[in-house]
């Protein structure tokens, strides 16, 4: 026997045989996908069916691109994994539903064949394959990606989303706290519904698939700081003092809540530890609250997710966890 | 004479600047956007090479080892001036739209790499067909690249609308389309050349 005994009463490695725990890749993309429905079946219920055909378009493509470029390169077809269509779904919740049906599906493409596949498939791609989708298409089509329609109200002329509202110094009227809580609002097809987001986050969460660290650190940061700018900073400032700015509202508008919880928290892009998760809770943050306040564009959450998957590697690298029974960092 | 011929075709498959050295990637990604400007950009770029590989092949036995670099600035920096001063005069509207990437012909590693990885060590003829064989692949890869991101990206070919119903993708007339069209070519072209 070993002098050396474990510190930590609960952490006692058995001899074989092992039981396994039963998660796997496969179950954690398809109970996430499950948690993500709640808010679909809203976004559809807000903006009419065509938010479905909308969502339904960029998972067929998804999957049909992973499929096939599986197959040029010669590797094991894996769609059935769910990866695929976790991507195809989420990008699909980050779309306005009047978009051309022919962009989606491109979108979802690029975000399959050129964020995912090009860099070595799933486990090896450095962004979020639906953000990086998302942000393709806002370049490549910036006026339909800023055109919504207004919800409850399919045939209607389209309207702008809250934050842009804001931003743009509009004169629309800006939805109650409640309105902003129920989705009823402009927006994405899967961002708006804040409730129904939360109740599949608060599954995931409990059944431990996601863990707390990055979406509080994430909501919390972007929160103190509108709080204290969003009133006096940018150009589209209501010329208020520090500490008015209203930190409610930017919680429940844009896609924070959808990108705090079920983006920012994907495994491949986001840091191991818990450290880590926190920097990178915090980064994405301040840079959505950066870009809301002080950039041209009203929302941040997809640019500032996408900004600190890069540095993940970094942060990885300086939040390596203590070996147990070392004095000392590792490393 | 086939030797010479040789050194002429490889710059532009074997041994293509862009896509299979990746020098000279700054003004590709830059001026890539019309095929315009990629044909003045590249006769531009093969002229200064010429120039500069007659001159230094040429002088390559009196130019001291240790200060080789500063001369070749300044024969390759006088071809440049002669480039831009000729492209002002003749063709104002060329010269606005590739603006400073014109002078920066001068520190562009593609002469520098000619210059001193070959006219440097051979004899004037065979420095002009390298020179032109390296104009010839730079020229014809910036046409390639531009053909792509200015049919996709702006709709158009040589500045003239495709078709009306066509909604161009500005992704790819933007910085990162030049990436994405370039590291997709350089996949191709290596598929290709692995078989």
């Amino acid at each position: 026997m070993s002098q050396t005994q474990p510190t930590d009463k609960n952490f006692v490695l058995s001899p074989s045989p092992h039981i396994h725990s039963g998660i796997s890749v496969k179950k954690i993309m398809w109970v996430v996908s499950v948690a993500l429905i709640p808010s679909g079946i809203a976004g559809v219920v807000i903006f009419g069916i065509r938010a479905l055909y909308v969502v339904l378009t960029c998972i067929l493509s998804a999957v049909l691109t992973e499929a096939l470029v599986q197959k040029l390169r010669g590797k094991e077809i894996t769609i059935s994994d769910g990866s695929a269509f976790l991507t195809g779904l989420l990008l699909g919740y980050n779309l306005p539903a009047n978009i051309p049906l022919w962009m989606a599906a491109l979108g979802s493409t690029f975000a399959i064949a050129v964020a995912k596949q090009a860099f070595g498939g799933l486990g090896h791609n450095i962004f979020n394959p639906a953000l990086a989708g998302r942000a393709f298409l806002q370049i490549a089509y910036p006026s339909f990606m800023a055109s919504w329609p207004k919800p409850f109200n399919v045939d209607a002329v389209t309207g702008a989303t809250p934050l842009e509202i804001v931003k743009r110094g509009l004169t629309d009227k800006l939805p109650t706290y409640l309105d902003l809580f129920l989705g009823n609002r402009g927006g994405c097809i899967g961002e708006v519904a804040v409730f129904a987001l939360l109740l599949g986050a608060l599954y995931l969460l409990i059944k431990g698939y996601i863990k707390w660290h990055i979406p509080v650190s994430y909501i919390a940061t972007a929160a103190v700081f509108t709080w204290i700018f969003s009133a006096r900073g940018g150009p589209a400032s209501g010329g208020g003092g520090f500490f008015t700015g209203d930190a409610l509202f930017n919680i429940l508008s844009g896609g924070l809540i959808l990108g705090a919880f079920f983006m920012a928290t994907d495994y491949v892009t986001c840091p191991v530890s818990r450290k880590g998760k926190l920097v990178f809770g915090i980064g994405c943050g301040l840079l959505t609250a950066v870009i809301r306040i002080w950039s041209g564009y009203p929302e941040g959450v997809c640019y500032s997710i996408l900004m600190m998957n890069a540095v993940v590697p970094f942060i990885d690298r300086f939040t390596i966890p203590r070996v147990l029974g070392k004095k000392g960092r590792a490393g | 004479m086939k030797k010479l011929i040789k050194e002429f075709t490889k710059g532009i498959i074997s041994e293509n600047q862009v896509f299979v050295i990746l020098l000279g990637l700054c003004p590709t990604l830059a001026v890539s956007t019309s095929i315009e400007n990629a044909i003045g950009m590249g006769a531009a770029a093969t002229f200064v090479l010429l120039g500069s590989n007659i001159m230094i092949s040429a002088m390559r036995n009196f130019i001291p080892d240790k200060i080789r670099i500063p001369c070749f600035i300044v024969v390759i920096a006088t071809f440049v001036i002669i480039v831009e001063l000729v492209m002002k005069a003749f063709s104002p509207a060329l010269s606005r739209s590739l603006g400073i990437f014109i002078p920066l012909i001068v520190v562009n590693c593609i002469v520098f790499g000619r210059a001193e990885g070959f006219a440097y060590k051979n004899n004037v003829s065979h420095s002009i067909f390298d020179a032109l064989g390296a104009g010839a692949g730079f020229t014809l890869a910036l046409i390639i690249i531009s053909f792509i991101r200015e049919s996709v990206g702006a709709g158009k070919i040589f500045g003239l609308a495709i078709s009306k119903g066509y909604e161009p993708a500005l992704y790819m007339i933007l910085a990162p389309g030049a990436l994405l069209t370039i590291g997709i070519l350089i996949a191709c072209l290596n598929i290709i050349r692995r078989k």
